[in-house]
């Protein structure tokens, strides 16, 4: 620990490049209020701000540039940091204390190298354009993107980590995709000969080609494809396009030419300080080499650039110790784990192995000498053992009488290690670094929610990877605390409601009653089962809510099928599906407003929201709506609301489908659709996204070839990005895929959870959503399509039922034994519209009397 | 059939109709006016007890609204409650006490089913 360096005021910090690690930096330094103490100038090479190197092959799959930035468009300019991309600083001139830039001299006080890395290309004859391609960037991307066009085949050369993800890329691209390496296995690095095995067998299986053990000689023309390969064993192999992916080096040239020295296999020496052999220069990231090492994963890299931040800033900071670089990965689908000392190299040290050839499941795990300890592991197949293992060997936790149970298949007893057994200085997120210890300190504080544990300690919002163990140490946490993590309802039903959603389902349950007397306890119910209980038979059976039966579950916007406000008049809402209105009904809508001089407002969902309505009010401002052709917007329910849509490709220039016509077919097909929490789509026809589909539970964008689906987005009090789930889908199956999903979440949701916290919670993640939803894995995609459709063939307008049965209009009376309105509802006027008078209002004189 | 009157015959009280039978919701509310006073009703017709009616007051004393009688009727830990549309908290039917903030409370009446008319009992001066 040192902190002896004091921040001088308006010190200029430079920082050379701006990927994840520079990035990272600049967060850390804004966070602890540097711009006070710096002028901070950041010079980033590439035309992009810095995005999510770790998910680039999602590019291929539909994410754009701009999502995958690692921040919001205006950071820098807000936080007052001075930012030059596209800018390439060409030379570090240490005497004048200046960078030398395409753009001029910038002078720093301090500067900090976090350049990075650039893909190792071995001189090989022939090696150029679309046979000479590299994945690191985007630019790299676009250029493998152009080269695939018309292309077949295309080879990686280089069976590690990146060459298997670009891999994946190829074949999304839709070619042939082949995997040659030089050594005998794939991702020698991490993996055993036998991992290594099972490896090959499970992305062959894919369709992907292996070629081990091969040296390309030379590249010559082709015959059938552009290229032919020629391997230093008489072998060859054709194809259209080769992208080199044989390792990285460390991008050390700014830092050599100054003179600063550079370790024997590439990197600026940084001591543990992150300092190089200039005591006003820093190194961070791919680009430094400590102890001869080069650290090649975004965690050791987060770590470096938040220490120096704190260093920077002349707070007591953590000097580098090294990284741990187990890794956790999904390559083309496949489980692939790896910690510690994976190759038994520690002296003595003893295995455990399980070898599946059938599934081509793999495990290995590794045990110090004494047997005492796990000191490293490989997984391939099957990561779900990883986390366990990797508390095991992070910590020295004692292993079980039977270490071989660790890695034996489930069902063989394996004990589970629990939240107990972590010591406090376990470090559950590596990605923010934060420990047990750090989540017990927010539990005493008071915290009971996960997500904000998550807001405060950003625990989990890395790559995700932690978020089964957070959530696991987080309850067990509370439940230490004698907070209770009970599932159950409320007391009349020890269920949760996934479970009671079964039971109606399964025993074809239609009434509360009756579902109380089979599954409950005492009677009448409350105002937590009642609603939650409601919405499951709606769900179900789609009953008009207005059935006697049903009435007195509701919520009172339910119940009168219009929301309440804060003076216990309501809003009416009419549907207007996908914001799309003729003039005539516009005039009709305010004709209504105008008679019953209601407050009128543009809601955010592209429709109008009509204040101010007494409840005898609503059945005739209903009967009007209905008869201009209206009918409920559902705005007062637990179910979908609106399905908001830019103008497409109709009207648009840019638009490549027609996102309005989208919109009115799902506004119409899922529109009534009661579920756990309420529903909101977004129809976009372009990727300019003027819908905002990405902050909506369900989202879609055009593309040329279909639509893009997203889930699980959010706006509101917790903001989520949609994830993609599925790309250039035709309608039908676009349709079939959003049947499943919401009769999925409808089917298995907590009560009053929206889409992004239940995908949140769900074990296995979006990986397993997909599985389901469009693997089909669990077999129950016919029947969530069919619960569906019985829902959709129910729909019925509720307001058109209501006014239809005099009996059921009965409730819609202010008082049951007089005309008038409520003598306590007070409006003034303000900006030409009336709204509710303010208690502290009450000297100003109410429009009624004004009137009177 | 319950009263909620047994102390209201031994004072000087009248009996008000308010409303018919037919003008209740079955295990919901409606209202009513008492003179100047808003009086919600909620009618449980098959409860273990018995058939049940309570008369409490409209206004619910934190937002100042008069909407007690849209909310919903529960049974929490031995009581009969409604929940307030707005806040969400409750109040026991039978004596206007609220479960979660002592410091509100909802006045209630007396109120009976004579033959099909709907009885609240006010004290006569």
């Amino acid at each position: 620990m040192n902190s002896n360096m004091t921040p001088i005021n308006n010190q200029t910090l430079v920082i050379i490049g701006n990927g994840m690690v520079g990035h990272h930096c600049v967060e850390q330094l804004t966070e602890r209020g540097a711009l006070a103490h710096y002028q901070v100038h950041v010079f980033g090479e590439e035309r992009q701000r810095a995005y999510d190197r770790v998910h680039l092959s999602e590019y291929f799959g539909g994410r754009d540039a701009e999502s995958l930035a690692m921040c919001e468009a205006g950071f820098y300019e807000q936080h007052g940091v001075h930012m030059h991309l596209g800018v390439a600083v060409l030379e570090i001139d240490r005497e004048r204390k200046e960078v030398v830039t395409s753009e001029g001299r910038q002078a720093y006080d301090r500067l900090v190298l976090a350049t990075g890395s650039y893909p190792f290309v071995p001189p090989i004859a022939g090696a150029d354009g679309n046979s000479r391609l590299v994945y690191r960037t985007l630019d790299d991307l676009d250029a493998i993107r152009a080269a695939a066009k018309g292309a077949r085949r295309g080879v990686i050369v280089g069976g590690g980590l990146l060459g298997l993800e670009a891999a994946n890329a190829l074949k999304s691209l839709g070619l042939e995709a082949h995997v040659v390496e030089f050594a005998p296995r794939l991702m020698p690095v991490q993996l055993d000969p036998d991992g290594g095995a099972a490896l090959k067998a499970r992305i062959e299986e894919l369709g992907v080609r292996v070629h081990l053990n091969r040296a390309t000689s030379e590249i010559v023309a082709g015959e059938e494809y552009a290229y032919r390969m020629n391997f230093s064993d008489g072998e060859s192999l054709e194809t259209d396009l080769i992208v080199f992916s044989a390792g990285i080096r460390p991008q050390d040239a700014l830092g050599h030419n100054a003179g600063l020295n550079v370790a024997e296999r590439g990197g600026v020496v940084i001591d543990s300080d992150y300092q190089t052999s200039d005591p006003d220069i820093f190194a961070i990231g791919e680009c430094a080499s400590w102890k001869g090492n080069v650290f090649g994963l975004v965690a050791p890299g987060y770590t470096m650039a938040r220490n120096l931040a704190s260093l920077l800033m002349g707070e007591p900071h953590e000097s580098f110790i090294g990284a741990d670089m187990s890794t956790k990965l999904k390559l083309l689908g496949v489980d692939v784990g790896s910690i510690g000392d994976a190759h038994a190299a520690t002296p003595g040290a003893k295995s455990y192995r399980f070898n599946d050839e059938v599934n081509s499941s793999y495990r290995r795990l590794v045990v110090s000498p004494d047997g005492s300890q796990v000191i490293g592991a490989v997984l391939v197949g099957d990561n779900s053992f990883y986390d366990t293992l990797l508390q095991y060997a992070q910590n020295g936790i004692k292993l079980p009488a039977d270490p071989a149970s660790l890695i034996l298949p489930a069902g063989e007893g394996a004990p589970a290690l629990g939240a107990d057994a972590l010591p406090d200085t376990a470090t559950i997120c590596s990605c923010h670094n934060v420990s047990k210890g750090a989540v017990c300190c927010q539990v005493d504080a008071g915290c009971v929610d996960l997500g904000d544990l998550k807001a405060a300690t950003k625990a989990g919002t890395g790559c995700g990877g932690c978020s089964a163990l957070l959530k696991q140490v987080f309850e067990h946490e509370l439940s230490a605390r004698g907070v209770e993590v009970d599932k159950s309802l409320c007391e009349h039903f020890a269920h949760t409601r996934q479970e009671l959603y079964g039971i109606v389902r399964v025993e074809g349950i239609i009434s509360f009653d009756e579902l109380l007397t089979k599954h409950g306890y005492g009677q009448i119910g409350c105002d937590i089962c009642k609603p939650a209980v409601g919405s499951i038979l709606a769900s179900c059976w789609n009953q008009p809510i207005t059935a006697p039966s049903l009435v007195p579950l509701q919520d009172t916007n339910d119940t009168f099928m219009a929301n309440m406000q804060n003076n216990g008049t309501y809003s009416v809402v009419p549907r207007i599906a996908g914001g799309e209105i003729t003039p005539d009904k516009l005039i009709a809508l305010g004709a209504v407003a105008k008679k019953y001089d209601l407050y009128t407002k543009i809601t955010g969902g592209q429709r109008i929201d009509l204040f101010g309505a007494e409840l005898h009010q609503l059945p005739d401002i209903w009967g009007e709506l209905i008869d201009a052709g209206f009918e409920t917007g559902h705005a007062y329910g637990k179910s979908l609301r609106t399905v908001k849509s830019c103008v497409g490709s109709t009207w648009c220039r840019y638009g490549v489908q027609d996102s309005v016509g989208m919109a009115l077919v799902l506004e119409n097909r899922y529109k009534g659709l009661r579920s756990p929490h309420k529903i909101k789509f977004g129809v976009s026809g372009c990727t300019r996204e003027c819908a905002e589909a990405q902050s909506k539970d369900v989202g879609v964008i055009a593309t040329e070839n279909g639509w893009n689906l997203y889930v699980a987005g959010n706006g509101g009090m917790r903001p989520r990005h949609a994830e993609l789930f599925a790309t250039d889908l035709d309608d039908q199956t676009l349709i079939r895929y959003i049947d499943r999903f919401l009769m999925f979440y409808v089917r298995t949701a907590d009560r009053l959870q929206r889409t992004s916290v239940w995908r949140e919670g769900l074990e296995g993640g979006l990986d397993y959503l997909k599985d389901v939803i469009i693997n089909d894995s669990l077999a129950l995609g016919a029947e969530l399509e069919s619960q569906m459709q019985l829902v959709i063939d129910r729909y019925e307008c509720e307001w058109a039922n209501a006014l239809k049965d005099p009996e059921k209009l009965k409730r819609f009376r202010t008082f049951v034994n007089d005309e008038r309105g409520d003598p306590d509802i007070k409006f003034v006027k303000e900006r030409e519209q009336r709204r509710p008078l303010q208690a502290h209002e009450l000297n100003l004189i109410p429009l009624a009397e004004e009137a009177l | 059939m319950i009263e909620h009157s047994q102390s209201a015959e031994q004072q000087s009280v009248a009996w008000r109709v308010l409303c018919t039978r037919q003008d209740l919701v079955a295990n919901s509310g409606v209202v009513a006016l008492l003179d100047n006073t808003q009086v919600a009703l909620f009618h449980l017709p098959q409860y273990s007890e018995g058939e049940q009616l309570f008369a409490v007051e409209n206004r619910d004393p934190k937002s100042g609204a008069n909407v007690i009688g849209r909310g919903i009727v529960g049974y929490i830990k031995g009581d009969l409650v409604i929940a307030s549309p707005l806040y969400k908290q409750h109040f026991r039917l039978v004596d206007g006490s609220c479960v979660e903030y002592p410091e509100q409370r909802l006045r209630v009446w007396p109120v009976r089913l004579s033959d099909d008319r709907v009885e609240v009992a006010i004290a006569t001066e």
